[in-house]
Parts: structure tokens; sequence; C-alpha cells
């Protein structure tokens, strides 16, 4: 219940006089105001900073440090004041809270201090109100996320517990700072890849001439050495990727992952090459297949952290580079048409087809002009000229849009996540809140009733056990109880109203209907399944000394286990009631819940169930068997 | 709190650009209220500050007292309930709940003698006005009770359980059995009763 609604419910329940005519029952008796002060101002001193309100605002919230009497512990008896030795500017936010129902959270203030400012008060920050919650959030995350950095850099100087053989090695592979060998491994790769690229590119460049032949290439001139080179590359490629895919925890993932198709590209050449003969005719095919041998260069990504930044960057950023494409594309297209036909006039021109002119689009948009291919027509050489202006601007421009794109879409999307993770937690919350608000309800009531049974049992030392709640939630209680008595009708909680839907479902009520049928008024009947609180005479009176003695048994039993013991009052009552006839008046009546797992409030209590109940006082019976902890309870 | 002692009730309209109309009510004097309720001066200031931090406009109109309703029931829905009591507490049908009418009926409810309370609940009752209360008001009424209950009852809420409700309730207050209850039946009736004496004077010391 919010805190400014508590201060209508006396109106909420001066409204409840409207269901008091319709009511059959008697009506619960209204919680008493014990401490009926008046409403006073209080002073909090904190740090020097006087703040005032009334007791009452701080009583909202019983369960914190200001809403309780934990305050009391800083009161200062010579000043009449309470006085807190914390920030004042926080406990404005504080108090704001109780005033207005909402925590706010101020922007210049430090999230840890606040964090610890609102420990100290016994508020948990969950209840941040919306407009503040996701400041809040982006700074606590942003704390943790140093605190977490401060932490790694902390472990990392510590010995790690003891991981296997191929975790050890996934880790010096993953992370090369880790070992000194997980470095020697990591040098020696690299310096291997560009051994490897360096050979590549060198094989192709002409080294002098063998008297009698033509120039020849390196790597024809030193066949011998270039192949023993290419060799011990691709032997330590194949014994790295073997060893990496040997660590790794997933070898499925891993086998699937970008790094290692490039790895395997990379070497899969040499292999082919080994198998393949000196063939003329798959001699080409071979060729082409060494091209790939340049993917070496990708493995650099690796030991590179920027390679990999880029790459991811690219990837993220695609949608925006095939606009860039697609707008070029059409652009290439438009022009490479209009110089087509501009051009088709003059003899001996280059512009032999529409694709033809692409290139010379191209080339005349990206301003690199090569002059293989030039308009002649007059015509030509003015869309010629429109061409390479345009291609300034078609280029120029979607550059910065991409990144300032790029840079906006990421952000959004950031916070469309956040907002709709929020908005889950919001909703959550809200739910929580009244679920909570009504299983307070619950919870007290079976408090109330547990109460009420150890009082009938005569143990009075137990009786105030659940009187924990404030005033205020009695009185709602208390509303919502005579709302029951109205309408003869309990609330339970979802579980159980499942299980009583089952149940009847299974069986029908035919015993029901036999002492309905003995009174005047059907609803008279279920208005008695309501058990009366002790002003009203209880049915005890009336009970012979043996029934009270072996309710004192059960009483035992049940304090150790489980239920109240007025199931055989109320049994022996239905007896007595079916034998004097119903009276309109519901002065006796059953329980209709029952049980407590444990005594002190409980966490979960699953509510009786119901049974047709049997005539005979034979249940009774039942109710020792303790041991399975559930008692049915019979109810009219 | 109540600076305005001595001023007239005033309806100030403040517009601007966007067009939002705040209408701004101030209640009468303290004194006045005094006066003319059964509240002492303390607790006319307790309850406007309840009053006036959830309605800083002053007035209370139907989807706030609805939603303020709801939060005591969570359990099921309060709305059509808080539909009659809006109406019987704007008793010049307006649309809207002023200070006045509010505490004037607190008054009558938690102060008020055994024949004003039921009166009240009289007019709560006849939903139309008519002075008179036929079955299909007392229906409306108690199906709108039980919904409050919600769906998670013991024992499960059946169709014509309120019907039944309604029955009892005729039965025992139409005394010439003509399908409809008069202010002077319905007195006549609850006064007969002990448990509605008894739990009419259940909010005496609410305040």
């Amino acid at each position: 219940m919010a805190a400014g609604v508590a201060a209508w419910l006396p109106f909420a329940r001066a409204a409840a006089i409207g269901w008091m005519p319709v009511a059959n029952c008697p009506m619960p008796l209204a919680p008493a105001d014990k401490n009926k002060r008046q409403d006073e101002l209080i002073v909090l001193n904190v740090s020097g900073r006087r703040f005032q309100t009334w007791r009452t605002t701080l009583e909202r919230y019983p369960d914190t440090l200001l809403g309780s009497t934990e305050k009391e512990f800083f009161f200062n008896e010579d000043t009449k004041e309470y006085f807190f030795d914390r920030d004042p500017e926080v406990f404005r936010c504080v108090l704001n809270f109780y005033r207005t129902g909402k925590l706010h959270y101020p922007r210049y203030e430090c999230i840890s201090a606040y964090d610890d400012e609102l420990a100290f008060y016994g508020i948990l920050p969950e209840i941040i109100g919306d407009c503040c919650y996701e400041e809040y959030k982006d700074r606590k995350r942003e704390n943790a996320e140093r605190l977490m950095d401060d932490n790694d850099s902390e472990n990392n100087q510590e010995s790690m517990p003891s991981l296997s053989f191929r975790q050890t090695m996934w880790r010096a592979f993953e992370n090369p700072h880790t070992s000194t060998l997980a470095l020697v491994f990591y040098y020696v790769t690299g310096f291997f890849i560009a051994v490897s690229v360096i050979t590549n590119v060198v094989e192709t460049v002409p080294c002098g001439t063998v008297p009698g032949s033509k120039e020849l290439p390196c790597g024809e001139r030193y066949s011998v050495a270039f192949f023993c080179l290419d060799t011990a590359c691709v032997m330590i490629f194949t014994v790295e990727y073997l060893l990496r895919l040997f660590a790794a925890p997933s070898r499925y993932r891993f086998i699937r992952s970008v790094m290692s198709i490039i790895d395997v590209v990379a070497i899969m050449p040499y292999y082919i090459g080994l198998v393949m003969t000196n063939n003329e005719d798959v001699s080409g095919a071979f060729v082409t297949l060494r091209v790939f041998r340049v993917f070496r260069i990708f493995k650099f990504s690796r030991h590179s952290q920027g390679l990999r930044i880029l790459g991811y960057t690219l990837k993220s950023c695609a949608s925006e580079l095939g606009f860039l494409l697609f707008s070029l594309t059409m652009a290439i297209i438009i022009f490479a048409t209009v110089m087509f036909y501009a051009e088709k006039g003059s003899s001996a021109s280059k512009f032999t087809s529409i694709p033809a002119s692409f290139w010379y689009t191209i080339v005349t948009m990206t301003t690199l002009g090569y002059g293989d291919m030039v308009p002649k027509t007059i015509a030509g050489k003015i869309f010629g000229s429109i061409c390479s202006l345009s291609g300034v601007l078609v280029i120029a421009l979607p550059v910065p849009v991409i990144v300032s794109n790029f840079s906006r879409i990421y952000h959004q999307n950031q916070r469309a996540d956040k907002r709709r993770a929020q908005k889950k937690a919001r909703l959550a919350r809200i739910r929580v809140a009244k679920t909570g608000s009504s299983n307070a309800y619950l919870h007290s009531k079976r408090n109330g009733l547990l109460n009420e049974a150890l009082e009938l049992t005569g143990t009075p030392e137990e009786e105030h056990m659940g009187k924990t709640t404030s005033l205020i939630e009695s009185q709602h209680h208390h509303l919502l109880h005579c709302l029951e008595k109205t309408t003869n009708h309990e609330f339970i909680d979802e579980q159980m109203f499942e299980q009583n839907c089952m149940e009847s479902s299974m069986q029908n009520y035919p015993s029901t209907r036999s002492p309905s049928l003995s009174s005047h008024a059907g609803l008279t009947t279920t208005c008695c399944s309501r058990r009366s609180k002790k002003t009203t005479h209880l049915p005890n009176s009336n009970l012979p000394a043996t029934r009270l003695r072996s309710m004192q048994e059960l009483s035992t039993i049940h304090i150790q286990g489980s239920e109240q013991p007025s199931l055989t009052t109320s049994r022996s009552s239905l007896n007595l009631k079916a034998d004097d006839g119903l009276r309109p008046n519901c002065k006796t009546s059953q329980i209709t819940t029952a049980i407590i797992s444990i005594p002190t409030p409980p966490a979960l209590t699953p509510e009786g169930e119901s049974r047709p109940p049997p005539a005979s006082p034979g249940p009774n019976t039942n109710i020792p068997s303790i041991a399975s902890n559930v008692v049915k309870v019979s109810a009219l | 709190i109540l600076g305005c002692d001595n001023t007239l009730l005033t309806t100030q309209i403040i517009e601007d650009e966007l067009e939002m109309t705040m209408v701004c009510h101030r209640p009468e004097g303290l004194e006045q209220l005094e006066a003319q309720t059964n509240f002492t001066k303390r607790e006319l200031q307790v309850l406007y500050r309840g009053f006036k931090n959830e309605c800083p406009s002053g007035v209370v109109n139907e989807d706030t007292f609805k939603q303020i309703y709801a939060q005591f029931f969570p359990h099921g829905d309060a709305s059509t309930y808080a539909h009659y009591l809006f109406n019987a507490f704007d008793t010049t049908q307006t649309g809207s709940v002023k200070f006045e009418d509010f505490v004037t009926a607190l008054s009558i409810l938690l102060r008020g003698t055994v024949h004003e309370k039921l009166r009240w609940t009289f007019n709560l009752y006849d939903i139309n006005k008519d002075g008179y209360i036929n079955k299909e008001e007392m229906m409306d009424i108690v199906k709108a009770i039980y919904d409050m209950m919600g769906k998670y009852t013991y024992p499960v809420l059946k169709e014509d359980t309120p019907r039944q409700h309604v029955d009892v309730f005729f039965q025992k207050m139409d005394k010439n059995k003509d399908g409809i209850v008069t202010l002077d039946e319905f007195l006549e009736s609850c006064q007969e009763d002990d448990n509605i004496m008894r739990s009419l004077q259940l909010f005496q010391n609410v305040m």
C-alpha cells in the first residue's frame, strides 16, 4: 500500500459501513489504537541541519530505521531531537521519500555514498522511482565494472586454483600474458606468420636471371629453400591448430569460429599441393589455391586487438555499409547508362557497353581518373564532369553518416534493451508489491488464527507472537476481514484455489447439502464457515471436560507440528449444531483454514483443503497423524 | 495549511498554450467546516493533509477515487464499488468530490447517529436515487462487493452466490414483500438486527 494512501485508510474503513446491512455475520473487532497520541512534530538533526516532520509521516514505512523504534537509539535527551551524524544532502532525499512515497536519486551524488546512506536508513534501492531508476542503475553498473576491474587485476597476481592441463593450455592460448611459455608460444607463432607472409611475397619477386633463360622469380629459383620455409611454417601452424583444437572447451564451437576457419584455409593449400602431383591440368587450379596462403595474414588478428575491433565494427555496421554500396551502385548504373548513350555516337569509343562504362564511372566517381577511358563527345564530357563532381559527394557523404549512424544506433540499442529490461523489472515490482500486500493479509490471518489457537489452549505467553504488524497494517487487515465476513468468502492464495478447484471437480459435496437443508436460509451455513473471534462466546463452554482435555493433548502435538486444536471444537460443535438446528446467527463455526507447518511466521503455508465433512467425529482420529504435517480440515 | 480562512469557494482555471486546464479548489475555512461536521480542528487538519497529498488540485475525480480505493483491495476489482461510493459521496452530482463533501460524508459515517448512518447507506444502495431500492440495484451493489473479493476465494465463488445473498437481504428488509425496500422499511429492519447495529458502531474510533 502506498504511503500517501495510508492517509485514506480512515475513509476506506468508514466506507465499509456500506457493507454492514448486507452482511449476515457479525464483524470482527477493530484493532485498538493503543498508543493514541496526537500527531506531533519531531525534529531530526542531521549533522547540524534540522529537519522537521510529523511522526506519522515517518511511521509510514515501519521497516526502515526512521519508521521503527530503531531511531530511539539516536534520540538526544538534552535537546529532545534525533541526531544523525550523516550527510544532510542525502538525508533530504531520504526524508522526501517518506513524504511523497517516491525515492529519487540526485545526479550529483556519488553512487557508493548514496548506497551507503540508503543502507544505513534501511531503505532498499529497488524502490527508487522510475524517473531516477535508469540513472541509478547506469551509475551502479559503472561502479560495479570498476570494482570488477580492480578485482581482476588483483586476481591476476594470485595463483589460480589448479586447473586441468587442458584448461591451462586454453587459458595460455587465449591470454598470452598468463605465463612465460604462453608468451613464447605467442611470439613464435607471430614470427612464423610474418615469415610465411614475407616468403609468399618474396617468392614472386624476380631475382636475377639464370643464363640462358628468362628472368625467374625467386620462388622458382630457390624453390627448395622456399619449399622448406613453407613446410616449416605450415608445420608450426598445423601443430598450433591441433593444440588449440585439443584445448578448446567446446570443440564444435571452436571449429565453427572464424579464426579456426582462417587457420584451416591458410594451411590447406600446402597439403593439397602435397597430395596433388605435378599434373599440368590441375596445376592451374593449384596456383589459384596458393592465393589462399595470403589468409595467413589474418592470423595476425589474434595478435592484434585493433584488428579484432575493426572487424567487429565492420560487422556491426554492415547495414550502413550495405546502404553505401547500394547508393553507389545506383549512381554508377545511372551514370554508366548516360555515358554509354552519350558516347554511342562517337567512333572508336571505348564505351562499348554499359558494363564497360561501369569501369569509367567508378574510376571517375572515386576521383581516380586513370584516363584509359575518356569521353570524346561534348555531351559525354558534360556528363563526365557531372559524374566526377557528384562522385565526391556520393563517396564523402555517407562516411560520416555511417560513423554517426553507427554510434547512434549502438547507443539506441543499448537504451532500448535497458528500457525493456527495466520495464519487465518494473512490472515485476508492481506485481510483487500487489501480491505482497495480499499475501501480507493472508499471513497475518494465519498468524491471527494461530494466536487464537494458542489462546484457546491456554498458553498465553505465546499470545503476542504475530503482533508485529503496524497499526495501519492491522487496520487494513481488519478492513479486509470485514469484507470477508460480508461476503462469507475467504481470501486464499492461488495454489490453494487450484487445489480446491481440483478437489471440487473430483468430488461432489453431497453432505454439505444436508446441513444446508436444515437451515431456513442456505446462506447462513456458509456464513458459519467462519471462525468467530474470541469476543463472541465459543462452544467451548458447552463442551464436556473430556473434550477439553483431548483438545489439550492435541494442542500440545499441534504446537510442534501443525494446526489449531479447535478442529475438534468445530467438529463437535457441528454435531451439536446439527442437533440444535442451525441458528441464523453464527455463534459457532468451524475453521476453514488450518495448516501452519511452523509456529513462527510461516514462509509458505498451505491452507486447509476442504473435504466433505463426515457426520461422525471419525475425522478426529485423523488429526494425530501429524507426521504428514498437513491436515485436512473439513468445512461446511 | 488552510491559509485562506475567509475566502469563498474559489475555482480558478489556469490555461496555457498547451491548453491544459488545472482546476484548483480551496475549501471553506476551518471554522466553518468544524461547525458543519462532527470533527475537531485537529482531525480536519489531519484529514486535509492526507486529502491534499493525494489530490493536490483539491478535488477528487472518479478515476483517482477508484485508484485510491483499489489500493486497499489488491485481491479483486474494487472499481465498481468505488463507482457507487463515489456517487454517494458526490452529493451534488458534479463528477468531482471536494474536500467539503468528503469530510461531510466521513462525519456522518464515523460520528453520525445511527439514523444518519443508515440513511447514508440507503442512499448508497439506491443507485438511481429514486428513494427506493429494488432488486436490481441491490444485485449491482452485492455483485460489486463480491467483485472486490477477486478470484481466489474459499469457498469458490459461484454464479448465484450474489443472487442468494440479495434474496436473503430482501427477505429481511422487505417487510410488505412488494419487491422494493423503502427508507422506512430499511431503517426498521436494520434497527431490529443486532448484528447490524453492532457493526455500525465498529468504526467509532477510526479517527
